[in-house]
């Protein structure tokens, strides 16, 4: 596994934090699901959004 | 009415002491109240995040509020609990800060003590009969 690709581990961290979350804050697990799936959605299409709005910025 | 799947009736527990346990074994507070399927998910799920950030570099913090940043990274990194201890009796969390994933290594070694504490709030809510 490459652990140095960036989207990966984005990935990676947006698939541990959504799951705890959706753990915690639902009960059902078809609840838990999709409430996971939507946050791990939001997360990666956040950053990657955000990662193209600060493309021209010269850092 | 049937109890949710993977919940139980929350036997009566001290609810400070199901913190305590919450703290130590992420997940334990909930496994104690009966909440099985979240009790394992977070015993499996927040140590192998903890785990997974060292392996790729991360530090685990020193007590240094000099740099407040610092300190407050370690009473993250400590919220996970023993993992934590393990991990320093087992000589890992040194970092490696030229490493290309260091950054990236805190980050997830930090959220996962972050995300224990939360737990144990959760757990303290059950505990209460909040939830």
């Amino acid at each position: 596994m490459d652990t140095t690709s960036h989207l990966g581990l984005l990935l990676i961290f947006s698939a541990f934090v959504s799951t705890a979350f959706a753990v915690l804050a639902r009960d059902e697990p078809r609840e838990q699901m999709k409430f996971g799936a939507r946050l791990f959605g939001t997360f990666v299409g956040s950053a990657l959004l955000l990662g193209w709005l600060l493309y021209p910025l010269p850092l | 009415m049937p109890a949710p799947s993977g919940r139980s009736a929350a036997p009566a527990a001290n609810p400070y002491l199901v913190c305590a346990a919450a703290w130590v074994v992420p997940g334990g507070g909930h496994l104690w109240l009966g909440r099985y399927q979240k009790g394992l998910t977070l015993l499996v799920l927040l140590p192998l995040m903890f785990g997974f950030g060292l392996w790729i570099q991360g530090r685990i913090f020193p007590f240094q509020f000099a740099d407040l940043l610092v300190g407050l990274a370690a009473i993250a990194d400590l919220g996970i609990g023993l993992p934590y201890f393990i991990a320093k009796l087992g000589g890992a969390g040194a970092g490696n800060v030229i490493a290309i994933t260091y950054e990236y290594g805190n980050t997830y070694v930090i959220v996962a003590g972050l995300l224990n504490m939360l737990a144990v709030l959760d757990a303290f809510d059950i505990a209460l009969g909040r939830k």
